[in-house]
């Protein structure tokens, strides 16, 4: 009996083995030990158009290419334009006042350490189609809904 | 020591100054000809041996820190197949220019001799005044190894994008910015830019 138990659950093993995978995944329906084309390397988006923000406290996508840009202790690429001395010249947006408040909510002349690191939520954009549909909900969008609800 | 030397450029210049016993007029000036061709073409051709990347990169200076960094860079791969090597942008193409940043080179032998930047960490020491240098070169003569490859005049604002067009077509047409003033770093990494004008 006992034997004849681990006979079929060896069957059933390899059966399952066999059987194409049900899983969805980004890869697609492939063997593990195919591998699917790479789509083109997408452009990275470069129009200066601003994006919508979801919420207030959304940090804005950058909507320019940002190749290259050097982001460390030496230099700040993305501030030679967004820093306060250099929006007169630049003309470009500059960096929202509360990077200039450090952790215990005092005001600095300059950005604050801790919100230097410009790409830690700022990104600049691809040209693609997402790989997932994206069921986020706005919440002006839930506001609207509750007020047809009401 | 000093009435020696006299009398050693003495008797130099009375050989100078005598005609020639041995040897004819047609052999000395013939001679002096193709002699005078011979070295031109070997100084030449040591100069452009000199321009080359092989030779830059010889040193492990230049091949471990500023090659490196190129490498990451548009003027090392793009799409059209179009790549700057060193001299381009640092080795004015101009004779009488390039002779004088020769002969200011000679000053890079003795930092290369005596190890100037022979670690990582002197090299990253000495970044700002080396790239202080380049910018100053690069200011004085209106970025002109930019402008080797990168005419204005056959610039086409509209293909480029909006905010190049409008910064190239006003303050780069107008003489009021050069290239460097803005594109610095852009074939190698930035140095500490404390106080640099306009990174405020």
């Amino acid at each position: 009996m006992k034997k004849l138990l681990a006979l079929f659950s060896l069957l059933a093993v390899f059966t399952l083995a066999a059987a194409e995978p049900q899983v969805a995944n980004l890869r697609g329906p492939l063997d593990l030990t195919e591998e699917e084309e790479a789509p083109r390397m997408a452009r990275e988006v470069n129009d200066d158009i601003r994006t919508d923000r979801d919420y207030p406290m959304a940090a804005p996508t950058i909507p320019h290419k940002i190749d290259g840009y050097q982001i460390d202790l030496k230099a700040n690429k993305c501030l030679s334009c967004h820093n306060r001395q250099r929006v007169e010249e630049s003309q470009a947006v500059m960096v929202s006042v509360t990077h200039f408040m450090n952790r215990d909510g005092n005001f600095l002349a300059d950005v604050s350490p801790n919100r230097y690191f410009c790409t830690q939520c700022h990104a600049s954009q691809l040209d693609v189609d997402p790989l997932i549909d994206n069921d986020f909900v706005s919440m002006d969008e839930l506001f609207d809904r509750a007020a047809e609800s009401h | 020591m000093w009435s020696r030397m006299k009398q050693g450029l003495a008797r130099a210049w009375n050989v100078l100054a005598k005609p020639s016993v041995h040897y004819s007029l047609g052999f000395l000036t013939l001679g002096g000809f193709v002699a005078g061709i011979i070295f031109w073409g070997g100084f030449n051709t040591a100069l452009e041996a000199a321009n080359t990347e092989e030779f830059c990169i010889s040193c492990h200076e230049m091949r471990e820190n500023v090659y490196v960094e190129l490498q990451e860079t548009i003027h090392w791969s793009n799409r059209s197949g179009v790549r700057a090597t060193c001299s381009d942008c640092h080795v004015p193409h101009d004779w009488t220019y390039k002779i004088a940043r020769k002969m200011q080179a000679s000053k890079e032998v003795w930092g290369k001799i005596f190890g100037t930047i022979n670690t990582p960490e002197k090299f990253e020491a000495k970044r700002r005044t080396l790239a202080e240098h380049e910018w100053a070169r690069l200011k004085k003569n209106d970025s002109l190894e930019c402008r080797n490859c990168h005419q204005f005049e056959s610039m086409d604002f509209t293909a480029q994008s909006q905010r190049a067009a409008e910064q190239h077509s006003t303050a780069l047409a107008s003489g009021e910015k050069t290239c460097i003033d803005c594109h610095k770093g852009i074939a190698h990494h930035l140095p500490d830019m404390t106080g640099v004008p306009g990174w405020e």
